[in-house]
């Protein structure tokens, strides 16, 4: 009973975080209840016992990703009302498709579904059961290539951020390795041939 | 007890307020990809559902999947905002008509 207290409570919250994100008329608004709303999916899925992907959610999502987003939103000077000036005119049809969404989505799930009306819980998981362990021991067996290519994704994201964000300013005095490398003691040094000077 | 429907319901609604929210805010940028994410994050709950309904990690390990694209994502969207604010100084959606489309 607790857990379903629990569980309406956090949806709520959740519910109302995704709307402030929305809604919000400051950027760095929108990013903290985006981080609000990251946060309360964490816990649902805690209380769904996926512990591991609720802890990556945290650490990966709101430690890293959201903060990529607030330095973005903070290093640009955008002036807020100059971007929110008032809705577009997509605005109530947009919300009317949103509400049509909900109710069939919603229909389907509870009407339509093979499981009844009345839902089963999900099932309890056994004594001594480790999400983390149960993930890794099928990520780095079946799933090893996919984990793979994975990487590569990330190296490429790297890559491309930085390569795209990267600027070239003139005037900089920057090390050319290669040429510090490739130098050759005649291109430094000239010896010059001279006839020694005459005693006075 | 709260089981699959609930967390599907809850997905659902997350999912169709992402979308109103790109059909309402279509002036910023910024927002559009914070949309994207939550879009993302609801796609995640109903993975996470059914892989506690299923009784299968193989929606958990997809969920990891997609948690990696979507920081891929975010990251590579944002340096593009950034080049983009630098060269028009606005990330207004309406005024990056330069291609005409």
């Amino acid at each position: 009973m607790f857990q379903v207290l629990l569980f309406y409570f956090f949806a709520a919250v959740l519910v109302g975080a995704a709307l402030g994100v929305i809604f919000s008329r400051n950027p760095v608004y929108a990013v903290l209840f985006l981080v609000l709303a990251f946060f309360q999916s964490a816990v649902l899925w805690l209380l769904a016992e996926a512990e591991f992907l609720a802890i990556v959610l945290v650490l990966v999502y709101v430690g890293a990703v959201m903060v990529l987003f607030l330095f973005v939103v903070m290093m640009l000077d955008i002036t807020v009302e100059k971007i929110r000036g008032g809705f577009t005119r997509y605005a109530p049809l947009g919300l009317l498709i949103t509400a049509l969404m909900v109710v069939e989505l919603v229909q389907v799930i509870w009407l339509r579904s093979s499981v009844g009306t009345v839902t089963p819980g999900f099932q309890p998981t056994a004594e001594g059961y480790s999400n983390t362990e149960a993930l890794g021991a099928i990520l780095y067996t079946e799933h090893a290539y996919a984990f793979e290519i994975a990487a590569v994704i990330l190296l490429l994201a790297i890559v491309a951020a930085i390569s795209l964000t990267t600027r070239r300013r003139s005037g900089l005095k920057t090390q050319d390795i290669a040429r510090q490398v490739s130098v050759k003691a005649r291109d430094r040094v000239r010896i010059v041939k001279m006839d020694s000077e005459k005693r006075r | 007890m709260i089981g699959l429907q609930h967390y599907l319901s809850v997905a659902a609604i997350l999912f169709a307020l992402s979308v109103a929210g790109i059909f309402i805010n279509r002036r910023n940028l910024i927002l559009l990809l914070m949309c994207i994410e939550l879009m993302l994050l609801a796609v995640n709950f109903n993975f996470v559902a059914f892989s506690r309904y299923l009784g299968d990690e193989t929606g958990q390990v997809f969920v990891f999947f997609i948690l990696t694209v979507a920081a891929a994502e975010a990251a590579i969207g944002l340096a593009i905002l950034v080049v983009l604010f630098r060269n028009r100084r606005s990330i207004n959606v309406q005024e990056l008509d330069s291609m005409k489309g």
